[in-house]
């Protein structure tokens, strides 16, 4: 370390690329690229990349809370039980009890979504943190009763349609921007993209901290740019069937988009966010540095509950219905999405942006075998497998970093 | 005679039926080292676990500088001025250096959020004051050797600017010049009128250092003598025994 910066670790960290993100991308690029030849060309599509996009949204919002609870040292395999739990509780808010057709039904379902899959989540969080019983016995036990209670509301009955302004929320025909906002969005983030960037130069210097060469912040913000600019062209060349008007950013997209510069901004710049990771590093030092690590417990199954609502709502919408059976599995995506991401199980390390990735990587799988046609029982075995390999690849390149510390 | 900084009088705790501390008394004055001896089990653990706030006692009064205080959670420990280095080194492996020193006393911003840059910027003042030299204060302290790592847990004692220093075994996952700069570090915050409570397994470590030693076996106190006034044999005979050599009946206590 600390050698020229011609080689490749040095332009990595030069540019500020962590070599598990670069992989991580590789595989991606690579398994995209398979799938379009596979496909004969369907996979790299505006339509399919716009569905791939929204699919991805659910099981990407639970994976930002999923990373917090194993980097904490626990795991929640209630998520897809209490967004199964919080879609069919909003569905008999929206369609039996709140007036059909009120402007004011479709905030209020969200409201009591959200308040549902807070009060789920403190439940279970009060068990875990307060009456010490392990995390996967509480979520275990909270995957059973609130699938169950999910059928008791309506004793299995699908309760169907959602208010037209809810459906937006799920991404289907109506639930997209348009090509002008999306423009202007990504506009705006790229000039926030930039703004940071020299911010933080400027923050650097004061404090005398060393600062990254110019070069290499030149070629970090315009890898950010074709990111933020390349997605947003991605989704406006999708046009609304038998037009010609673009869709452009779905709305569950963007819903994910916030939620994932919320967590990342709360595990940065809170308190709250660092006790969590020092909760994974040590938790009895931590509670000794007089941290309530209770509390932090609590508040993060409380999160990892709302979080579960706003999938719950993503998932409702996109289906336009109400059904008891909406997220099954979902904790099994989302925990392998977590892991491929790079969280550790043995807790203290992973990234909310780790976990999008792996999230996508999930995701891609899936829709690229749907596209092929393949029959779902082989899908599940090729999953398991991907899941087997990505942390044996972890495992061992996590093993050479320790043995040279560089 | 100046007061002490710290008493400890008559503290008992059990463990369920488990008896870990009978009536124990023990001081602290200022710039002074005292050192805590006895087989594990002794009680050692328990008595600062009581000081530091990680435990609660069953009975006993704890006076700081004379005052009676509540210490009930490790946070109203540190607010009268008791930090505590654990013989585990209690820092999280996977956060940095200025993230272990600050733990659970975060600088903020105006906003409220971390101040990292801040947090940064005082990790590294205070290592420059104990002399040690790090790479990138930005690396996961599990990558760095067990004396930065004690460097680490000695500075946030001391840009806290404790008053009454709890160290359990600071040496003991150390090496022989870490062990000295640890050393140099307990004389150095011993010139500036910090009370440090020692508890080592190493009779030698503890005679350099300390200014007087309490002995302890089966959670009672078995008596404190000023280490000019013992030798290593003597001591080691009561942490085995139990029990006060004749001669020594009447230099227990204070000073």
């Amino acid at each position: 370390m600390g050698g020229p910066d011609s080689t490749a670790r040095g332009i990595l960290q030069a540019i500020g690329i962590d070599a598990r993100v670069l992989a991580m991308l590789a595989a991606l690029i690579a398994i995209w690229l398979a799938f379009h030849a596979l496909t004969d060309g369907l996979f790299l599509t505006p339509r399919n990349l716009w569905n791939l996009a929204v699919q991805t949204s659910v099981v990407g919002v639970l994976a930002t809370g999923m990373v917090l609870i194993i980097v904490a040292r626990h795991i929640d395999l209630s998520v897809g039980s209490v967004l199964g739990f919080v879609g069919m509780t909003l569905a008999v808010f929206q369609v039996t009890i709140f007036t059909p057709g009120a402007g004011w039904n479709t905030p209020a379902t969200i409201g009591v979504a959200l308040a549902v899959g807070i009060a789920a989540g403190a439940f279970q969080g009060w068990w875990i943190a307060y009456r010490l019983v392990p995390a996967f016995i509480v979520t275990l036990a909270g995957l059973l009763m609130f699938r169950g209670g999910a059928w008791m509301l309506t004793s299995g009955r699908t309760l169907a349609p959602m208010e037209p302004d809810f459906q937006v929320l799920g991404g289907g025909l109506t639930g997209a921007i348009g090509a002008p906002a999306s423009w202007a969005l990504g506009l705006g983030a790229s000039v926030i993209v930039v703004a940071l960037a020299l911010r933080g130069r400027q923050r650097k210097a004061t404090f005398g901290f060393p600062v990254r060469p110019w070069w290499g912040e030149i070629v970090r913000i315009g890898l950010w740019l074709a990111a933020i600019l390349g997605f947003v062209a991605t989704m406006n060349s999708y046009l609304q069937p038998r037009t010609s008007i673009p869709m452009g950013i779905p709305v569950p997209v963007l819903i994910l988009i916030a939620i994932v510069l919320a967590m990342e901004v709360m595990t940065r710049t809170t308190a709250f966010g660092r006790y969590i990771y020092a909760m994974g590093g040590n938790p009895e030092a931590t509670r000794l540095s007089g941290v309530d690590t209770r509390k932090v417990t609590f508040i993060l199954f409380a999160l990892m509950g709302a979080l579960a609502a706003v999938a719950g709502i993503i998932a409702t919408a996109r289906l336009n219905a109400g059904t008891n059976s909406t997220g099954e599995l979902a904790e099994l995506s989302v925990i392998a999405a977590a892991v491929i991401g790079g969280t550790s199980l043995a807790g203290g390390v992973g990234t909310i942006s780790g976990a999008i990735l792996g999230a996508i990587i999930m995701q891609s799988l899936q829709n690229g075998m749907v596209l092929m046609g393949l029959p779902s029982a082989l899908q599940s075995v090729i999953i398991g497998a991907v899941l087997i390999i990505a942390v044996w690849i972890d495992v061992t390149y996590r093993r050479r970093l320790t043995r040279s510390p560089t | 005679m100046t007061q002490p900084l710290v008493e400890m009088r008559g503290i008992s705790k059990h463990f369920g039926g488990v008896v870990a501390l009978e009536d124990v008394t023990v001081n602290l004055f200022p710039g002074e080292v005292v050192g805590l001896l006895g087989h594990n089990g002794a009680g050692k653990s328990t008595l600062i676990k009581i000081l530091a706030g990680a435990h609660e006692p069953d009975g006993g009064q704890i006076l700081v500088n004379g005052q009676p205080v509540r210490i009930d959670s490790p946070r109203a420990a540190r607010g009268v001025g008791i930090e505590t280095i654990y013989q585990t080194l209690a820092l999280a492996d996977n956060l940095d250096a200025p993230a272990n020193l600050f733990l659970g006393r975060e600088l903020r911003t105006r906003f409220g959020m971390l101040d990292d840059d801040r947090m940064e910027q005082a990790t590294r003042a205070v290592l420059d004051r104990l002399k040690i030299k790090l790479r990138s204060l930005k690396m996961p302290v599990g990558q760095m050797s067990g004396g930065q790592r004690q460097a680490i847990a000695i500075g946030r004692a001391i840009h806290f600017e404790a008053k009454i220093l709890i160290m359990d075994e600071p040496c003991a996952a150390l090496g022989p010049e870490e062990t000295a700069m640890v050393g140099n570090l307990v004389k150095e915050l011993k010139r500036q009128g910090i009370g440090i409570f020692l508890i080592s397994h190493d009779m030698h470590d503890v005679f350099d250092l300390a200014d007087r030693v309490t002995v302890m076996k089966g959670g009672k106190v078995v008596g404190t003598y000023r280490t000019s006034d013992v030798s290593q044999d003597d001591v080691l005979a009561m942490i085995i025994s139990g029990k006060l050599p004749e001669a020594q009946m009447d230099l227990g206590g204070g000073r």
